[in-house]
């Protein structure tokens, strides 16, 4: 009876596949898309002011010796409000995060910072998505690490988790 | 209130379908009639639950209730209507929620109307259903949500802009029609191991379901090729892309179950493969979901889905597919081998048809899930493109074509391979002259594309040939379906090999004012200027093209720039002829004051959708009339009644 041991080849079979897809989604590097932004000058760009008294953000500034994130956001963006509490942590570690509100209006930013807390040390309001497209950026959240000469070496697409905290610090590392 | 009564449906649906699966698996045991006629009302109801759910969750998108978090994330208030409409299933809950919406009605369906299977194969089937309904129920309310509330959100963050068109805003459903038709399919085949029920009358109550998913299936790949090929301005019809692939393995898999079915309902044989086909084409179109919708293959289909979500639908998958394979392997070596035949016969063409078309869905899976299974073992990032498809799948395709012209012209059973020749001689004959006219006149056009056109002479008049001397009005409704996908396929080949060989282009970086030329036209650059849309910035170029003889005429591609995500997206323009598309593309980038234009001239490409919409038509003619055969064969002969004629 050769048959026997044939019929539970696509099991065999199906079973390798799903080996194959869990493996492929439990490996980080997977989900991190590869900008073109990544290594190169950042382009000239300015902000506006979004919150009284706190300075915008704008490529000039950036360039200020010091290794940083730059933060792409909006107030009514809803996973933003999520990643909010992670990047409050790293700002305590002493990591500066500057922040660009998109499509948004000062009030509004005001607000959303007021009720989930401002992790921001600049924050530069990008009315019409200009700034946001000069540096690469396509959607929001983003958060971009700069080095300290002001060059893009990480992009990160989506929510900054918990668990993407070492890989930033890494990258932060890496620049200084 | 809205978003509370959606989740109360969705619970109680939930619940319904535990009490169904409990119903199905009860009844078998105890084979309590009691029991195994409650399971179709209790299907019905759970059906009616869901759809009311997924009703609830299309009300809040209409109404831009931004305190449902799914519709914050998805949607936007200025977006016009059609689009907050489609949003509902733009994203990963929304779409788990239509995908169980339809799969219940399916199962409702089956409850309700199924007449030819027997009791215990039908509660079998109603059960197996329910045990997939309830995996995805489980998944959206325990870790999807979709009617998760959000607070102090006034604006909503947009639908991928990329998805902001109203042939791609109906493209989802239509697959997934396709994907749970298959999921019948399955719970059939289930059904019939479980109750070892493997025969004729079962393949015939399996076939409108394969027929109707296969017809979806179909639709939403013709449409999702065209949608590429006018919004994408490359010029293309087919990219190989994953998630092409992904709806495309299915589509293989099915046609392949749909031929051997018909072999099951009509000679009683196949009966273990059909069984195999049926649980690999559902594998498919949920290794198509998942591949798609988990991000693992990076896509502007795949929405950003956590880590978490993915194993959870991969611990669905390797549950049902895995255990249905299982399920097969203990099972079949009790299922009485079918009927035999000969070599030279219809089954054994058929047999052909299901063995290259398993060949090309390997194929297709395998350059699919390479660049994912290297980066896995190296951390290498490669794609596989059209080269590694076409050279392989290409040549497999052409025997497929020669195999589907015979095959319909062969008797059931055994046949003489002289009288083939004497009934295919005219199409040998045609194919004959078609690479004889094609070696004179075309050139050097390559070899697939040669191959393809010689291909499709002989198809094409092959296919036809089963009306030959038959008195027309009496044919059967699927023997015309049939000639009429089949002439299809040489229909869409036609498209495919003239486009491959013989389109123009023209490539040029024009001024305002300036003329140039592609194929027979004259298109000169009249203006560029700003056109804002409803919820986008639009740079739009106005061409006019003047031909011979013909009044001159005003084409004006697109270049969309979206804000809400921020996002480009292109609209060619373009002017269909009988004998092909003229295509203009507005490029992204301006040189000084001269715009990047791309011309084309595409002969006969408008062929390849055209014949896929009559593979579509020629599947719906075969199922409608197949229901009417069953539906006139039910009312004199009780179901008792064995070995009636199909």
């Amino acid at each position: 009876m050769m048959r026997k041991p044939l019929l539970w080849l696509p099991m065999v079979l199906g079973l390798g596949l799903f080996v194959l897809f869990y493996l492929g989604l439990e490996n980080p590097g997977q989900r991190i898309i590869n900008s073109n932004v990544i290594g190169r000058e950042l382009p000239e760009f300015s902000t506006q002011v979004a919150v009284e008294g706190v300075e915008p953000v704008s490529s000039e500034n950036l360039r200020d010796g010091k290794p940083r994130l730059v933060n792409v956001f909006a107030s009514w963006c809803a996973p933003c409000i999520q990643e909010i509490p992670v990047l409050l942590r790293l700002r305590a570690q002493g990591i500066e995060i500057d922040g660009i509100a998109v499509h948004d209006r000062p009030a509004d930013i005001s607000r959303f910072l007021a009720e989930n807390g401002n992790p921001y040390r600049r924050i530069g309001l990008d009315n019409e998505g200009r700034s946001q497209l000069e540096i690469g950026s396509s959607g929001v959240p983003e958060t971009f690490v700069i080095d300290r000469e002001g060059r893009i070496v990480y992009q990160h697409i989506g929510i900054v988790t918990e668990q993407d905290i070492p890989d930033i610090l890494a990258r932060l590392g890496e620049t200084g | 209130m809205i978003a509370e009564a959606g989740l109360a449906a969705l619970w109680l649906a939930a619940a319904l379908t535990i009490a169904q699966l409990a119903l199905g698996v009860l009844g078998l045991r105890r084979a309590g009639e009691g029991l195994a006629e409650a399971i179709i009302p209790v299907s019905v109801l759970q059906a009616l639950l869901v759809t009311f759910s997924f009703v609830c969750l299309v009300t809040l998108f209409m109404r831009s209730d931004m305190s449902v978090l799914l519709v914050a994330a998805n949607s936007h208030s200025a977006k016009p209507m059609i689009y907050k409409f489609a949003g509902t299933w733009g994203n990963h809950e929304g779409s788990m929620l239509l995908w169980v919406t339809i799969l219940s009605i399916a199962g409702a369906t089956i409850a309700a109307f199924e007449r030819k299977l027997r009791t215990d194969t039908k509660v079998a089937t109603l059960a197996a259903q329910a045990a997939i309904a309830l995996g995805f129920y489980g998944f959206l309310l325990l870790s999807s949500n979709p009617f998760e509330r959000i607070e102090n959100v006034i604006e909503g963050a947009g639908l991928n802009p990329l998805l902001q068109d109203p042939g791609l805003a109906f493209h989802p459903p239509t697959l997934y029609a396709g994907y749970v038709g298959m999921s019948a399919a399955f719970s059939f085949a289930v059904g019939a191991l479980v109750t070892r029920d493997v025969g004729p009358e079962f393949a015939r109550a399996m076939r409108p379901w394969i027929l109707a998913s296969w017809i979806f299936l179909t639709i939403g790949i013709v449409a999702g090729s065209y949608w590429a090929y006018y919004t994408l301005g490359w010029g293309g019809w087919w990219f190989w892309d994953p998630v092409e692939n992904a709806s495309l393995m299915p589509w293989l898999a099915t046609t392949a179950l749909l031929h051997s079915v018909t072999v099951l309902a009509t000679r009683d044989g196949l009966r273990a493969w059909t069984i195999m086909l049926a649980v690999l084409a559902f594998s498919m179109s949920m290794v198509g979901t998942f591949l798609v919708r988990s991000g693992i293959l990076t896509s502007v289909h795949s929405f950003a889905v956590d880590p978490e979500r993915g194993v959870f639908i991969l611990g669905l998958l390797v549950f049902y597919i895995c255990g249905a394979l299982a399920l097969f392997a203990l099972r079949i070596g009790t299922v009485r081998e079918g009927s035999r035949f000969d070599l030279v016969s219809r089954e054994s063409a058929l047999v052909m048809n299901n063995l290259l078309l398993t060949v090309i869905l390997v194929v297709v899976l395998c350059g699919t899930l390479y660049p994912l299974a290297l980066e896995l073992a190296n951390g290498e990032k490669i794609s596989v493109g059209a080269p590694y498809f076409n050279a392989v799948a290409g040549p497999l395709a052409v025997i497929l074509m020669l195999i589907l012209a015979a095959g319909p012209l062969l008797r059931w059973r055994t046949d003489s391979t002289k009288k083939l020749v004497d009934r295919i001689a005219l199409a040998l004959v045609s194919g004959a002259g078609a690479a004889l006219l094609l070696a004179v006149f075309a050139g050097d056009l390559g070899i697939l594309p040669y191959l393809g056109l010689v291909v499709a002479a002989v198809v094409g008049v092959a296919s036809v040939a089963p009306l030959w001397k038959r008195n027309l009005r009496r044919t059967p409704l699927f023997t015309w379906g049939m000639v009429i996908a089949h002439l299809g396929c040489a229909v869409s080949i036609v498209g495919m090999a003239s486009e491959s060989a013989f389109t123009q282009e023209n490539l040029v970086a024009m001024e305002i004012g300036e003329t140039q030329r592609i194929h027979d036209f004259e298109v000169t650059l009249e203006d560029v200027r700003e056109a804002p849309g409803p919820n986008y910035a639009a740079l739009e170029a106005v061409a006019i093209v003047r031909r011979e003889g013909e009044e001159p005429l005003r084409m004006v591609p697109q270049l969309h720039q979206f804000s809400d995500p921020v996002m480009q997206t292109n609209q060619a323009a373009i002017e269909t002829y009988w004998n092909g598309q003229l295509y203009i593309v507005l490029g992204d980038r301006s040189i000084g004051n001269r715009f990047l234009m791309r011309l084309w001239w595409k002969p006969f490409v408008t062929f390849i959708w055209l014949g896929g919409i009559m593979i579509a038509l020629g599947g719906l003619l075969s199922l409608v009339g197949r229901v009417r055969r069953d539906i006139v064969s039910r009312k004199p002969a009780a179901p008792e009644l064995k070995g009636a004629p199909a």
